[in-house]
């Protein structure tokens, strides 16, 4: 994925792989503010340029999730909504999950799988049923 | 006992909350759950201070804690930032001065065993939470 990620060591930190019509982000590590916005600039860019279906974003490489991480992840699924792919959390670990639920943090309407596979099986039935509008 | 002083400066000071705070757990023999939790206050703690303390500056003392037979991880967040000026506010959900979740402190609080803060206008903020491991 070296064309057209620019000049930022993103896609050392941040892989993102394309699969079919989609895009499987791998988010690891820490997240500071620096990197969720080059990830933000990083993905977005890849959607439009991939004209990409489909977008999974597998957080199963982050152990701590708390509520800063929580927030970027739903605005990052909200930005690929924008540019009219769908998106999904991948590989949420169950004590994260028990800590999201007892912080307080909800990512309303945003769809999660166990796994990467789940994860584009869900995002191409959505595709069948028609969920996602017209793509130009 | 052993104490690991972490001053809070900068991101990367964040990275070592968290393997710090990870490390003490593990060596309490906290549940993978509990330290999860644990972390993950700390990291909320710690963002309060980088985002809110005056130059980001603050420090965050951890250490081990034990009573009778119970051990756990103990950790105090300190800093000389602006207070909070109304505190009941501050912990509630939802409530964000700076365009956040507003979960940081009625989050943390939720997610460990122990949980006490003080804080004034011009007093900085100092909060002090605990994870035992049962």
């Amino acid at each position: 994925m070296g064309p057209g990620m620019g000049p930022e060591t993103l896609s050392d930190r941040v892989p993102i792989m394309r699969m079919g019509e989609d895009l499987l982000i791998t988010l690891q590590g820490d997240l500071d503010d620096l990197t969720v916005e080059s990830i933000e600039r990083g993905v977005t860019s890849e959607v439009a340029r991939m004209r990409a279906c489909g977008a999974l974003i597998d957080i199963s490489g982050l152990d701590v999730v708390d509520s800063f991480v929580a927030g970027a992840l739903g605005r990052l699924v909200q930005m690929i909504r924008l540019l009219g792919a769908e998106a999904a959390i991948v590989g949420i670990r169950p004590a994260v999950a028990i800590t999201l639920v007892q912080l307080g943090v909800s990512l309303p309407g945003v769809t999660t799988a166990l796994n990467a596979e789940q994860g584009m099986a869900r995002l191409r039935r959505t595709r069948v049923n028609g969920n996602t509008g017209v793509r130009p | 006992m052993t104490t690991t002083t972490v001053v809070i400066g900068g991101e990367s000071d964040l990275l070592r909350v968290r393997s710090t705070m990870r490390e003490y757990a593990r060596h309490a023999g906290l549940s993978l759950t509990a330290t999860t939790k644990v972390v993950t206050a700390g990291s909320e703690l710690t963002r309060n201070i980088l985002r809110y303390a005056t130059g980001g500056q603050g420090v965050a003392s951890i250490e081990e804690a034990a009573s009778g037979q119970r051990r756990g991880v103990r950790a105090v967040f300190a800093d000389q930032g602006p207070g909070i000026a109304d505190l009941d506010q501050a912990m509630c959900s939802g409530f964000s001065m700076a365009g956040g979740l507003g979960l940081g402190l009625p989050g943390s609080r939720r997610l460990v065993d122990e949980f006490a803060i003080d804080s004034a206008p011009g007093h900085g903020t100092r909060v002090a939470i605990c994870q035992w491991d049962h």
